[in-house]
């Protein structure tokens, strides 16, 4: 509803008409107005403080020096500077075991380690360190390379079978295919080690594996197959199997051997770092003392 | 025109000369596309006027005052009062400290709010808006400032009218200034609610105060200055939603401000010692039209601008005496008591209606549900979370393990002790990263005012033929005070 003319009492339009449709002149409400000319005085006002025009070589600084791209840098410094503190705590512990028995430090440490487990050991080991087939479950308390801290450290630091100098080499040979047994041979074996862990087996193959078993396996995983951790020899009496315990998933480790890679993190994480990761899977449930 | 003091108290009547005033809002009178006309309220004496003045002074001195009461909590926690800490999240409200996990007190207390303001409404109206809307009582008391500087009615218009001079620009700079300085001093008790007042009042003067406190201080002024002092009237018309709610919570029953046309018409101007027979009692003086702040004319019935503030009840009020009318031809009444007076029947009051009845029923049951919730409350909260990611674990000797996080929050200032234990079908051991455990049982201190999250692990030994999920609780005691708190989660066996 547009006002009528004061004068000659008429609708005011703006003079425009197209096919005898009149643009009538109504006014914009006043607070519609007062707020429009604030933004452009606003916008006038920010010209002057902020970063706004774009130039050839650069662009307006504007009076506050303003930068986001700075502010993102002195917000990163100081997420360094706080990480510090915690950083220097971590390495000034006499032991990894201080670290877990100071509630604060121990916070800290499984804080930063999920973080750093998701983004370096996830991909493997599983969100929850839940693991895979051929990918240790780090939750449960089975370790073939042992679950102290300070074990857990080592591992972490040197790899197994990885291209740090220190790192372990020892691994499971492939009996059947490089020959070193007879396809016999490596079935009746099946059945040994299915026995150890008192799955059913062949009792008559499991006695002629015994002398196999004998000469093959016992410098590595035991006269009574409970393995060594020195070697990264698996327990093979338990429950708990890295590539299955099934007789065909037994089976097939004879035959094609393994020799599963973790990679070494010493220069990839700092030591600080690998502390907490090392305390953080300590604590995922199957940490050893 | 002001209207000439009667010649004598005693009189039974005398005449009134009418208001020269218009209802500037009244729907007839307004258009779509005009600038606001200025209202100019005339004081009035009366009952009605007198309670305004005390609800002002009750509300706005629990405003002011508020944050200023002290309530000493101990070491290292703050004694105010009601204190809203952000920096330290918490809400500290006399001996209530609510936790950002308690939230759900203060939506208690908004629903608290909600209910009984539509409880008063059904029954008397709009009395939030007439008596105790912050946007009521500041532009009452803005007014009230405005008139005290240039005089009542007559003289503000006068002013208003005057070209330009000393007395004009001094009078309208010490309002201003008035106004400004109230609009400040309510920014500024606004930010003593938290933080700690004493601290941050001289801190604001010295430059030193935190950047929130500038801000809102600055928001606060101005929007107090800008509402109360020259927007008046117009933020209940356009900006208040709350108009168009209330007309759904009233019904005929709703005590309102109400004029009874019944005895009122035919209105007309009456001289003194002409008779009252066949004519209304109101005399068209005008003066509910003066009082009223929203420049309306209640004679025109119930209208969305009435904000039910009752000073049109003493301006006639006044007028009737003068006349020697009984009181009351502006009051508080319901519409289907005007229908009633129509057909000559008794007036009376239906307080008890369905409407009402539902209203103070649920109003009843949720403040009983917050008094249960903040008298049963315990100094202490426990969460236990279960491990997703795996569910289970098995171990090498076939024993099932689930892994549980328990956060313990201790809402107390001294450490305490608690012990986790667990309930169930099943016998289960036991252990805690970092903490030494007797196989049944761990007990950890947790520091005052803190949270500690504790890794807990639960396993099943393998000759337990227990398949599925297994209900179970954990069980956490305070050691000192014997309180316990049950949580109930679940033992996954990994077997069917």
């Amino acid at each position: 509803m547009a006002a009528p003319n004061n004068e000659t009492g008429e609708e005011e339009t703006t003079g425009h008409e197209w096919d005898g449709i009149r643009e009538l002149n109504n006014p914009l409400p006043r607070w519609w107005l007062i707020i429009f000319y604030a933004t452009i005085v606003w916008a006038v006002v920010y010209w002057i403080f902020m970063p706004a025009w774009p130039g050839i070589t650069g662009y307006t600084k504007g009076l506050r020096n303003h930068s986001e791209r700075e502010n993102v840098a002195v917000a990163l410094q100081q997420l360094e500077s706080s990480r510090v503190e915690f950083a220097q705590r971590l390495l000034a512990a006499p032991s990894l075991r201080a670290i877990e028995s100071d509630p604060d430090l121990l916070q800290y440490a499984r804080a930063a380690g999920e973080s750093l487990f998701g983004d370096n050991c996830a991909t493997c080991h599983g969100v929850g360190g839940q693991g895979f087939v051929g990918y240790p479950n780090l939750v449960d308390d089975e370790w073939i390379w042992g679950g102290t801290l300070d074990d857990i450290q080592t591992t972490l630091r040197v790899g197994r079978r990885s291209d740090h100098p220190e790192t372990t080499y020892t691994e499971m040979l492939a009996y059947g295919q490089d020959g070193l047994l007879t396809p016999a041979e490596v079935n009746d074996l099946t059945d040994y080690v299915l026995s150890l862990s008192g799955q059913l087996h062949d009792p008559e193959a499991r006695a002629r594996a015994e002398e196999v078993y004998q000469t093959q396996c016992v410098s590595c995983h035991g006269v009574d197959g409970t393995g060594d951790r020195e070697q990264g020899a698996p327990n093979l009496t338990d429950a708990i199997w890295l590539y299955g315990g099934e007789r065909s998933a037994i089976w097939e480790t004879l035959w094609y051997g393994r020799a599963g890679v973790m990679p070494s993190f010493e220069g990839r994480l700092s030591e600080d770092q690998i502390a907490a990761l090392a305390v953080y899977v300590h604590t995922l449930g199957g940490g050893e003392d | 025109m002001d209207v000439p003091s009667p010649t004598s108290q005693a009189s039974t009547s005398a005449s009134v000369a009418a208001y020269d005033v218009e209802a500037v809002n009244s729907a007839s009178h307004r258009d779509l596309y005009q600038k606001r006309e200025p209202i100019y309220p005339k004081l009035v004496h009366g009952r009605f006027r007198l309670l305004k003045w005390s609800v002002l002074v009750v509300t706005l001195g629990i405003y002011y005052l508020l944050p200023w009461v002290r309530w000493p909590r101990g070491a290292g926690e703050p004694d105010q009062a009601v204190l809203v800490d952000f920096s330290g999240s918490r809400f500290y409200f006399f001996f209530i400290e609510i936790w950002p996990s308690e939230l759900y007190y203060v939506t208690g207390l908004l629903i608290l709010a909600a209910l009984g303001l539509f409880l008063a409404t059904a029954l008397f109206g709009r009395v939030w808006c007439g008596y105790t809307c912050p946007q009521t009582v500041w532009t009452d008391l803005f007014i009230a400032v405005e008139r005290l500087i240039e005089g009542d009615r007559n003289k503000r218009i006068k002013l208003a009218n005057s070209p330009w001079s000393r007395e004009k620009i001094l009078k309208k700079a010490a309002k201003h200034g008035l106004w400004l300085l109230i609009a400040a001093a309510t920014g500024g008790a606004w930010i003593f609610y938290f933080h700690d007042a004493p601290t941050v009042f001289p801190q604001v003067f010295q430059g030193t105060a935190p950047v929130s406190a500038y801000i809102f201080l600055g928001v606060l002024t101005f929007t107090t200055y800008s509402l109360a002092g020259t927007m008046r009237e117009q933020v209940c018309t356009y900006m208040c939603p709350w108009p168009r709610i209330q007309a759904a919570l009233t019904d005929d029953e709703t005590l309102q401000v109400t004029y009874r046309h019944v005895r009122g018409e035919p209105r007309g101007a009456h001289k003194k010692g002409e008779s009252w027979e066949g004519r209304g009692d109101c005399v068209d003086c005008r003066a509910c039209i003066a009082a009223c702040p929203m420049g309306i004319d209640i004679r025109d019935g119930a209208q969305l601008e009435c904000i039910n503030c009752a000073l049109c009840i003493d301006a006639c009020d006044d007028i009737m005496r003068k006349v020697g009318r009984p009181t009351g031809l502006i009051a508080y009444d319901t519409d289907n008591n005007l229908m009633r007076a129509k057909r000559g029947e008794k007036r009376r009051l239906n307080i008890f209606r369905p409407r009402t009845a539902l209203y103070a029923f649920v109003l009843a049951f949720v403040a009983a549900l917050m008094v249960f919730g903040l008298s049963s409350r315990s100094t202490f909260e426990v969460n236990v979370l279960r491990d997703r990611t795996p569910p289970f674990v098995l171990l090498s000797d076939g024993s099932v393990r689930n892994r549980y996080t328990v956060k313990i929050v201790n809402k107390d200032n001294a450490v305490r002790n608690f012990t986790v234990a667990v309930r169930g079908e099943m016998d289960l051991e036991l252990s805690a990263v970092g903490v030494p455990s007797n196989g049944r049982s761990v007990t950890v201190p947790v520091n005052g005012d803190a949270i500690r999250s504790l890794r807990v692990f639960l396993t099943k030994s393998p000759n337990q033929s227990v398949a599925g999920k297994v209900p179970l609780v954990v069980h956490v005691t305070d050691q000192e005070t014997g309180v316990t708190s049950d949580n109930e989660t679940v033992f996954l066996t990994g077997a069917r």
